[in-house]
């Protein structure tokens, strides 16, 4: 059979961002794909040598606006460690609840275009609605919609008041009944089934083997999340990986569902153990010293290597973006899938081009 | 101290020579690690390269110092998936990485114009492209 290369993005339909494949197919299966990046690639990191480490929060916010306050919270965390700083406990529970909207919005926008990727349009519609109450939330609390500009070295500099808490509780409410009559309409429906059980199975040693992270790698059944470190106020909070055993797409369209419901009852313990206290400390000198932070983004573990001897600026800020590991798996995942099946499959990594880019 | 921040000391980092960047690597992935990225930043005179590897959410990380412009073995041979990373750093800093399954030859995100590393202090001018084809 002759083999066809078939060009798959940088525009296509189901690409939210840029990203080309060249697809090696015979007849209607996938034989080998190979990447080709660079359409939005910004050099963000070099910005460190221009920017000083405060100036750089509002740079490392930019390189995802879905999840803009999980990279400044990573990077703040990286400085606090080299300058020594403790953050106040209050902060630490705020950046909790500011990370979870992050993770619930992520996953509803995400569900969405993969419901769009194979034609479920009202669905898209749905969980874009839903999407939008988190995003109210995230305007009313911070002052924007997308990027959640909160963190600073040494905690975050803005309060949420109690009536405003109440009315967050209120709206997650309402966020989870929509989410609970979507889940049972989707994970039932038996086009979606059709298009995602059995589709782009990654075993668990494959998954670990290649790196894969975040939903990608606990739908394979490794319980492994960053939040388990107990950074921000995790620790102090009751908290389980969500996984799934069977590692295809069905599999990974869960875990993203379960991981909504959590975010929830994340925000709501971080609001009842709320204490009172300062928003942030004061953190005095310069960083010096060679640090790697780590946070769970919505996507999975986000990492950040800083390089810093005393001086205004960084020597070195490098950016590992959860997109960039996962991309590793596709790759494993797409030869010998049918034609078809390649929207869905680069869909349920859940990618991120930008961030992968930076 | 928060519990995500890990700050590199001798006691979670060690030194590895150039030439036994895979041995080295092949006993990170035998004793249960996960690769988890590398990094990488200018020397001077020569490119700092970090290998990062977890297990059970201990992160361990492996050094290897490399003179400005010099190659060193792909670890692609233990990890498939440092592919990415190492062509990242070759289009970055201009580190040859020696075995790489698909080599973009420093095209990976920049254009075939862009002749010198950019995120060098002091660039160096990138190798002819091989043969192969990507």
């Amino acid at each position: 059979m002759a083999r066809t290369t078939l060009p798959f993005g940088p525009q296509h339909p189901v690409l939210p961002e840029p990203i080309h494949l060249s697809l090696v197919l015979e007849d209607e299966i996938v034989i080998q794909a190979i990447p080709k990046l660079g359409y939005v690639h910004r050099g963000l990191e070099k910005m460190a040598e221009i920017r000083d480490h405060n100036q750089m929060i509002q740079i490392v916010e930019r390189t995802c606006g879905i999840c803009s306050t999980l990279h400044a919270m990573c990077y703040c965390q990286g400085i606090e460690a080299l300058m020594g700083v403790e953050v106040p406990e209050r902060a630490k529970f705020l950046r909790v609840v500011w990370a979870e909207m992050h993770r619930i919005h992520s996953h509803l926008l995400w569900l969405g275009l993969f419901a769009d990727a194979f034609g479920f349009e009202s669905l898209f519609m749905q969980c874009w609605r839903i999407r939008e109450r988190i995003m109210d939330l995230q305007e009313a609390t911070s002052g924007n919609r997308v990027i959640v500009s909160v963190n600073v070295v040494g905690g975050v500099k803005r309060d949420i008041k109690p009536e405003t808490q109440q009315w967050i509780l209120d709206t997650l409410k309402l966020v989870e009944r929509d989410v609970l009559q979507l889940k049972s309409t989707v994970m039932d429906d038996y086009t979606v089934q059709r298009r995602t059980v059995g589709i782009g199975v990654l075993t668990k040693e494959k998954a670990f083997e290649l790196g894969a992270c975040g939903p990608m790698l606990r739908a394979s059944g490794v319980a492994q999340d960053m939040r388990q470190l107990g950074y921000a106020a995790y620790g102090q909070l009751d908290f389980t990986p969500v996984v799934e055993t069977d590692g295809d797409c069905y599999a990974r369209t869960l875990c993203r569902f379960n991981e909504i419901f959590q975010g929830i009852d994340l925000i709501r313990q971080a609001f009842a153990k709320l204490p009172e206290g300062e928003l942030a400390v004061k953190a005095k000198g310069l960083p010096s010293g060679e640090v790697l932070s780590r946070v769970e983004q919505p996507r999975g573990e986000c990492l950040y290597y800083i390089k810093a001897s005393g001086q205004k600026f960084l020597d070195r800020l490098r950016i590992r973006t959860p997109t960039f590991n996962n991309l590793a798996p596709l790759l494993e995942l797409l030869p010998g899938c049918e034609l078809a099946d390649v929207p869905v499959l680069i869909l349920t990594i859940d990618p991120c081009i930008s961030c992968t880019e930076r | 101290m928060n519990g995500s921040a890990r700050v590199l000391s001798n006691l979670n980092t060690s030194s590895a020579p150039i030439e036994r960047v895979v041995s080295f690597t092949r006993i990170f992935k035998e004793t249960g690690f996960r690769f988890v990225t590398m990094s990488c930043s200018d020397l001077g005179e020569a490119i700092d390269l970090l290998y990062h590897f977890d297990k059970d959410l201990d992160l361990r990380s492996m050094r290897v110092v490399v003179p400005k412009g010099g190659a060193i073995s792909s670890i692609t041979s233990v990890y498939s998936c440092a592919m990415l990373i190492e062509n990242e750093i070759k289009e970055h800093f201009g580190v040859d990485f020696e075995g790489l399954p698909i080599d973009f030859n420093g095209t990976m995100y920049l254009d075939e114009e862009v002749h010198k590393t950019p995120f060098c202090k002091i660039g160096i001018v990138k190798k002819p492209a091989a043969e192969q084809e990507v």
